[in-house]
């Protein structure tokens, strides 16, 4: 048996379209895991990445943070974490945000610093408030590389997310983790595969939005 | 009136960008800041909006210190226009061009209207609206940044090098623009540049400044070109002074002879009727009394006059309306020595030799001699800085 016939026989099978280990209530937890860790990392993220990258202070200390974070493996800090706190989604989503805010702070800051200094000179002495520069002046330009960000962000926390399951949570990660310990192969391939497509999915809302929120005039300039 | 008072600009770092300036900048006329680069010609437009502040000295608008009012209040009723315009990208050109309006509180009909009108004053075609920045062409982006500055019709006008980064034959397009509105809107205008020929062409008064921020001249552009304050600025303003200065003498006072012209089609009689010591050579005009070419009068033939026989008279100028740089340039381009002058229409008006326009310069020069002397002494008008 290869890939493909396993991807067959896990998707076939009525059985895993159903109940509480069936895929859509599997899809659905792992999405929900996603998006709360996204927030929570965004919430944190893009206040600091935009106020630092407005007054352009600040940079040398995020890149260190970024750096820390980046370098933290998740799988070990959800087990120290689940180890310190007990049973519950906290150990799971800590490592998730740690995980995502590096990629949101870092980009943002760099987007607001890449937004070019003439506009923002031109808002400044027509009299245009500091917190409206940000908002109408240096946000809009900003924008499609704070997506991207956000979008590595999203992408991360979709394939970490698995971990959930090491620790008795749902996800897409039940299926991994079970199918491993099963030596339910058709199992592992199936979750895989549903990861790698949620991710693929993941890459379209981000060009949707992408598209319906970046001025036209940016986009092409 | 916007009045510099003994003004000081010192970073922390101890360098003095702007050094004890005062200045007065009159109202409904163009003051430009001209001098080279690091003379704080700019840091002193800055500071008239306070986007700098100064260390040392006030700055009173129409008597009103600058400081005693909310910085973006100040700022909303002066237009500031910057170099390459900095535009908004994410922004359509109407939607650009309203923003001040949009700031004050104005509907947003109200204020795309009043986009739309500014645009047609500044030259734009109407189909550019709904266009964005990246669209447009440097001129184009630039008058969209003159018409932005312009939406609210604020009183004062901040130019920082607004024309430098575009190529000369836009920038002379951009600078007549800029002098038609000036005529129409009377705005106080303060224009940065480091364009000797830019200050002399578009100021009312001229800023001459010198590195380490001091005001070297202050003066109307014919003074400075005749009478700079110091080799310092003797040497900003560059050679030619002496031709340039010419522009600023009307050619009004030109006397133009009729005598040496003929008409394409003229008999044998006419031609010896023209063939005076007066001139040298005949201009020979069209039907319509416009120049064709000159010609030797013993070469003519009557009725078998043509183009290829006629020395070209290189280009005209117009009598009355230009000054005598222009006639002395239309001088020295024609193979005869002799300028062709023209009506509106391009009709012959009359020549004139060079040594003609030689005399009127002359005269031109004990005129405004006799006038400059007779100015000090009632007003003091001549400013000039302390060396």
């Amino acid at each position: 048996m290869n890939v493909l016939n396993y991807i067959d026989a896990f998707f076939s099978d009525s059985a895993h379209w159903q109940g509480y280990d069936g895929i859509p209530t599997r899809v659905a937890e792992h999405i929900q895991y996603t998006l709360e860790a996204l927030a929570i990392a965004a919430a944190v993220g893009l206040p600091v990445g935009l106020l630092t990258g407005h007054t352009g202070r600040g940079g040398n200390t995020l890149a260190l943070i970024a750096t820390a974070g980046r370098a933290l493996p998740s799988f070990g800090l959800m087990v120290l974490m689940f180890v310190l706190l007990g049973l519950g989604l906290a150990p799971v989503m800590i490592p998730l945000v740690v995980l995502a805010i590096p990629p949101i702070l870092v980009t943002t800051y760099e987007a607001m610093r890449s937004v070019a200094p003439a506009p923002v000179d031109a808002a400044r002495g027509m009299g245009m408030a500091e917190t409206e520069i940000l908002f109408r002046v240096e946000l809009p330009v900003a924008l499609p590389l704070i997506l991207s960000g956000l979008r590595s962000a999203a992408i991360q926390i979709v394939s970490t997310a698995t971990i959930a399951a090491y620790v008795s949570f749902g996800g897409l990660g039940r299926y991994i983790v079970d199918g491993l310990y099963q030596r339910d192969y058709e199992k592992v391939v199936g979750g895989a595969t549903l990861v790698a497509a949620l991710a693929l999915v993941t890459l379209g809302v981000f060009w949707a939005a992408g598209r319906l929120s970046v001025s036209r005039g940016v986009r092409r300039a | 009136m916007i009045r510099i008072d003994s003004v000081t600009k010192r970073y922390p770092d101890g360098t003095v960008a702007v050094d004890r300036l005062s200045l007065d900048i009159p109202d409904r006329s163009i003051t430009v800041l001209v001098g080279p680069s690091g003379c704080g010609k700019t840091t002193t437009l800055r500071m008239i909006n306070r986007m700098v502040e100064p260390s040392e000295g006030t700055i009173t608008l129409d008597g009103v210190d600058i400081m005693k009012q909310p910085v973006n209040t100040l700022r909303r009723s002066m237009g500031y226009v910057i170099q390459n315009a900095g535009l908004f990208q994410h922004r359509t050109i109407v939607d650009n061009i309203a923003t001040v309006p949009r700031m004050l509180g104005w509907g947003k009909d109200k204020a795309r209207a009043r986009a739309r009108e500014l645009m047609e004053r500044v030259g734009l075609d109407a189909a550019l609206a709904k266009r964005y920045p990246y669209q447009l062409s440097g001129g184009q982006q630039q008058r969209v940044g003159v018409a932005r500055a312009l939406a609210a019709d604020p009183p004062v006008l901040l130019m920082d090098e607004p024309f430098s980064a575009v190529d000369p034959i836009v920038r002379k397009g951009l600078q007549d623009e800029l002098l038609w509105i000036q005529a129409e809107l009377g705005k106080t205008i303060v224009f940065v540049t480091h364009d000797i020929d830019e200050a002399v062409k578009l100021g009312t008064m001229v800023a001459v400044m010198r590195t380490g921020g001091h005001l070297a001249q202050f003066a109307p552009p014919a003074e400075l070109l005749t009478d700079p304050a110091d080799a310092f600025v003797e040497d900003f303003l560059g050679a030619d002074r002496g031709i340039r200065r010419l522009s600023f003498f009307p050619s009004v006072g030109l006397e133009l002879l009729t005598a040496p012209i003929i008409a394409v089609d003229a008999t044998a009689e006419q031609i010896a009727a023209r063939d005076t010591t007066d001139a040298p050579y005949l201009l020979v005009t069209d039907l319509d009394g416009k120049p064709l070419g000159w010609a030797e009068p013993g070469e003519l033939t009557a009725g078998e006059i043509r183009q290829d026989q006629l020395l070209s008279y290189g280009r005209p100028f117009i009598a009355g309306t230009d000054s005598l740089r222009a006639a002395l340039d239309c001088a020295v381009l024609s193979p005869t020595g002799w300028a062709v002058a023209v009506d509106g229409e391009g009709r012959a008006a009359g020549v004139v030799s060079q040594q003609t326009i030689g005399e009127a310069i002359r005269g031109a020069h004990a005129e405004r001699r006799a006038d400059g002397e007779a100015g000090t002494k009632a007003d003091g008008k001549t400013e000039k800085a302390a060396r």
